[in-house]
């Protein structure tokens, strides 16, 4: 065994190293949930449909990531999907009004909320429910619609 | 066919006292950790030979395990028009599977190994006998700080494997296969999580440091003080230890991601 000093520098250096790894892991791989913990506040939809939604996907508005899917549950009253979302803080003049509707990011990428303001004064606070919604679209259920009209012809849908 | 059964009765019978000498084992290994606190050079000289002398292997091979899975993963995501979530699948599955199990498999063969041999040539030297009539605990002196020493290495070892195959996977996706750099970082960002698999892989690795020196030093301690009894107990570390690393994986992954 070599002297201790040289030991003690390598086992220093060994766990340096091992730290900095899961540090830069935790930061430059997974980006820690900044929505999750810092404060936000929740506002719960109903969707008729959420499609392949899923748990943390982004809510955004315009475009801009405004918030994420909390927690996703089934009303077992009216058999609506009930999701809530938490709105980060920064964004706390969301119109009371406001629509939201499940998209698609990409061709086959994953499903996100996009918010759309609506015009009234009233402002979105924690608790509150967003009912204007639009559900995801299905692809099984595009595909049965359009063959249905092909068929059919073009006066219904 | 009676003497089938005796066989069958007798490996039986070994094998649950093997089990129960290694908990019993193991609790009086635990129960004396307490005396590594006023001599920690004990446990650095140990984190040196199994954790540091272990960085050569875990380097190569999480770059190289980084590279291949960045080259294969490609061939198939690009028929779907998918190369861009090359960095989702890397890190998802080095952070949650291959890091912490592959170091564990190295940690056998490279830390496990070399641990039970020294141990157990301490034991057929007779070193452990005479350190016990100097009235020194061998399991103290020599089997805990090995012991820590590896539950300590383990999960740096496995952060270490997984953050080399992602930057591995990234020269290889983004320099020789020309994917956007940015669309690498940002979908990967945006699919790991940090509690769900960044820490479910160290919950992982720390298990399996545990298991994985457990086994090494209880193999060592155990053996026929024989040549053939060292090198037997050698083999059955890396044996067992694979052997529990796979098995407990399946169960630690049904239980996190099931």
């Amino acid at each position: 065994m070599q002297n201790g000093r040289f030991v003690e520098i390598w086992v220093g250096l060994f766990v340096a190293a091992g730290f900095a790894a899961f540090f830069g892991l935790a930061m430059q791989v997974s980006n820690i949930p900044l929505f999750q913990t810092v404060d936000g506040y929740d506002v719960h939809v109903r969707f008729d449909n959420i499609g392949g939604l899923r748990e943390r996907a982004p809510v955004t508005m315009a475009g801009v990531r405004v918030g994420r899917v909390k927690s996703i549950g089934l009303d077992e009253n009216t058999y609506d999907a009930r999701v809530t979302i938490t709105i980060d803080r920064r964004f706390d003049r969301l119109p009371e009004d406001t629509s939201a509707s499940i998209y698609t990011s990409g061709l086959l990428g994953e499903q996100y909320i996009a918010l759309s303001p609506g015009g009234l004064d009233f402002y979105l606070r924690d608790g509150d429910e967003i009912t204007l919604t639009q559900s995801a679209l299905v692809l099984e259920r595009l595909i049965g619609r359009f063959l249905a009209s092909m068929g059919e012809g073009d006066d219904n849908d | 066919m009676l003497g089938f059964l005796a066989r069958l009765g007798a490996t039986t019978i070994s094998s649950f006292q093997r089990l129960g000498r290694g908990t019993f084992f193991l609790a009086r290994v635990l129960t004396g950790l307490h005396s590594l606190l006023p001599r920690p050079g004990l446990v650095i000289a140990q984190v040196y030979s199994i954790g540091v002398l272990s960085l050569v292997i875990i380097v190569v091979s999480g770059i190289f395990v980084g590279a291949v899975l960045a080259l294969q993963g490609y061939n198939t995501l690009v028929n779907f028009g998918a190369e861009d979530a090359l960095g989702v699948l890397v890190a998802l599955s080095l952070l949650r599977e291959l890091g912490p199990v592959v170091t564990a498999l190295l940690f056998a063969g490279r830390a496990g190994s070399a641990l039970t041999a020294e141990i157990g040539l301490m034991k057929t030297t007779e070193q452990l006998s005479g350190m016990e009539m100097m009235a020194v605990d061998p399991l103290r002196r020599v089997i805990a700080p090995r012991l820590l020493a590896g539950f300590v290495s383990m999960p740096l070892l496995a952060a270490m494997f997984s953050f080399l195959g992602i930057m591995g996977a990234y020269v290889v996706g983004v320099g020789a296969l020309g994917l956007d750099g940015g669309a690498y970082w940002s979908q990967m960002q945006d699919a790991v999580d940090f509690r769900d698999d960044v820490m479910n892989g160290v919950i992982k690795s720390l298990v399996f440091g545990f298991v994985a020196s457990w086994i090494a030093v209880f193999e060592g301690y155990d053996c026929v003080p024989t040549s053939e009894g060292v090198s037997s107990a050698t083999t059955r570390t890396v044996v067992h230890t694979s052997l529990a690393v796979l098995g407990l994986d399946f169960v630690l992954t049904a239980v996190m991601f099931g």
